[in-house]
């Protein structure tokens, strides 16, 4: 056992507490419901001016839902940690020998959660503004890859906001940092949902492979994650 | 092992000898020596820079003892600081609160991160003078003053020891000092070690059971207010 452990509570009850936290402090401020979705869907809007064609929209749609998952990313995780900096709990949490591993999982779990029923969401509008459309099977793919992707862009989001958290211009410097890193995710999330709403006739069994990369995406960077959340914090 | 001579029966909680700990490349505690015992209120008075908040800090556990002897609340700070962590409190200048969360949510989530029950929240709470109204507002709407003290439950909550505070009066009108005041003696009397490093030296010293100056990096014994 780790010597911050001793006498605090284990990682999982950090992260349950943790992660209950950043969810009832959503549910307070509503910043997703009122900020996230509105921003989201209006990127999605503005694609659909831009665009204004019904065949390339079709054509790109699964691009544009990560695209815009991409830029609502940004965003959500300015605002987790946020509200961990604004009146120093996150100095606190460390101060108080809380396990850095137990903040980085419940606060992914909770930006997890957040960013899949922003996915359902986008989908939702996907279909509505720009004719997209998927099977059973393809809604099966379609599911595994919005959970494997959300958890990468979690793992990557939580790791990196707590890099910036304590540093000037974070603002400016999250976005600098994030984007690069999730490419990976852009690219293997629009490919498998590509392929679950079957455009430009991609068979569903094609998605599979990206869906891979995205699992192995997501483990790596939680694994990573839980073992320099507490050092980089420390720094 | 204690290098300073004490009474028998006393509990010292802090005990450094010629501790040395450096920022950088800059040692802000040059060989300090301090013993405090349970149930005190210790003032640490001194110039900007004189290493007050290093001290703090060397006793919380946050930064390494390079030299010399520390032990807080009986844990070797040279090999062990991590293990005195969840048994002290700091406060600084941030209360380490939650805006969009209540009172009750706050001192809950702290007192959790050791696992306290609901019960021990609720006494925390009531010791606190934090119980009825004030229990299920948001922290957003509450004076600086009720801020510092929902911390401060916290601190209760979470069964600290030691109190570590970093000028707790400062940004609190005259109600909130006396409130915090109070707070602080109830906690002593209770059995928590109070240290405050604070400019406020007239207030401070009314409220300490000890003074010590921090000087350069080193303590001096004041003594009684």
């Amino acid at each position: 056992m780790s010597k911050e452990l001793q006498g605090s509570a284990g990682v999982f009850a950090t992260a349950r507490l943790i992660s209950a936290k950043d969810l009832r402090v959503e549910r307070r401020s509503r910043v997703l419901l009122n900020q996230v979705l509105p921003f989201a869907l209006i990127v999605m809007v503005m694609f659909a001016f831009a665009l204004d064609s019904d065949a390339i929209l079709e054509r790109v749609a699964p691009g544009l839902v990560w695209l815009a998952t991409l830029f609502s990313v940004l965003v959500m995780v300015s605002r987790s940690f946020a509200v961990e900096t604004a009146d120093g709990a996150l100095d606190q949490l460390r101060s108080a020998g809380v396990p850095a591993t137990g903040i980085f999982i419940g606060k992914m779990l909770a930006l997890m959660a957040q960013l899949l029923v922003l996915v359902a969401l986008l989908v939702g509008a996907a279909v509505v503004l720009y004719r997209a459309s998927f099977s059973w099977e393809g809604g099966v793919l379609l599911v595994t890859t919005a959970i494997a992707a959300t958890c990468g862009l979690a793992a990557v989001g939580t790791l990196y906001g707590g890099l910036a958290a304590g540093a000037k211009g974070r603002e400016t410097l999250l976005p600098l940092l994030l984007l690069p890193v999730v490419a990976p995710v852009l690219i293997g999330a629009t490919r498998a949902t590509e392929s679950a709403f079957g455009t430009n006739g991609i068979a569903i069994s094609e998605g599979w492979p990206w869906l891979g990369l995205l699992v192995v995406f997501a483990v790596l960077f939680s694994v990573a994650g839980a073992v320099a959340f507490g050092p980089l914090l420390d720094d | 092992m204690s290098t300073i001579a004490h009474e028998p029966g006393i509990d010292v909680v802090i005990d450094l000898v010629d501790a040395v700990a450096v920022l950088g490349s800059f040692p802000a505690l040059a060989g300090a020596t301090l013993s405090v015992c349970r149930g005190e209120i210790v003032l640490l008075r001194g110039p900007n820079g004189a290493g007050k908040t290093t001290l703090l800090r060397l006793c919380a556990g946050l930064i390494p003892l390079e030299r010399g002897h520390g032990q807080v609340l009986g844990v070797d700070l040279k090999n062990d600081r991590e293990l005195v962590r969840h048994r002290v409190g700091v406060i600084g200048h941030n209360n380490g609160l939650y805006a969009d969360l209540t009172v009750t949510e706050n001192v809950r989530f702290w007192g959790r991160t050791v696992g306290a029950t609901r019960a021990e929240v609720d006494a925390a709470l009531r010791r606190m003078g934090l119980d009825g109204r004030l229990a299920d507002l948001q922290v957003s709407r509450l004076s600086a003053g009720q801020k510092r003290r929902t911390a401060l439950a916290g601190l209760v909550a979470r069964r600290a020891e030691l109190w570590l505070l970093d000028e707790p009066h400062a940004g609190l009108d005259a109600a909130g000092r006396d409130e915090l005041d109070q707070v602080l003696k109830m906690a002593a009397a209770a059995g928590a070690t109070v240290m405050v490093a604070s400019h406020e030296l007239e207030r401070a010293a009314q409220l300490a059971t000890r003074q010590v100056e921090v000087v350069a990096g080193q303590v001096r014994e004041i003594g009684a207010p």
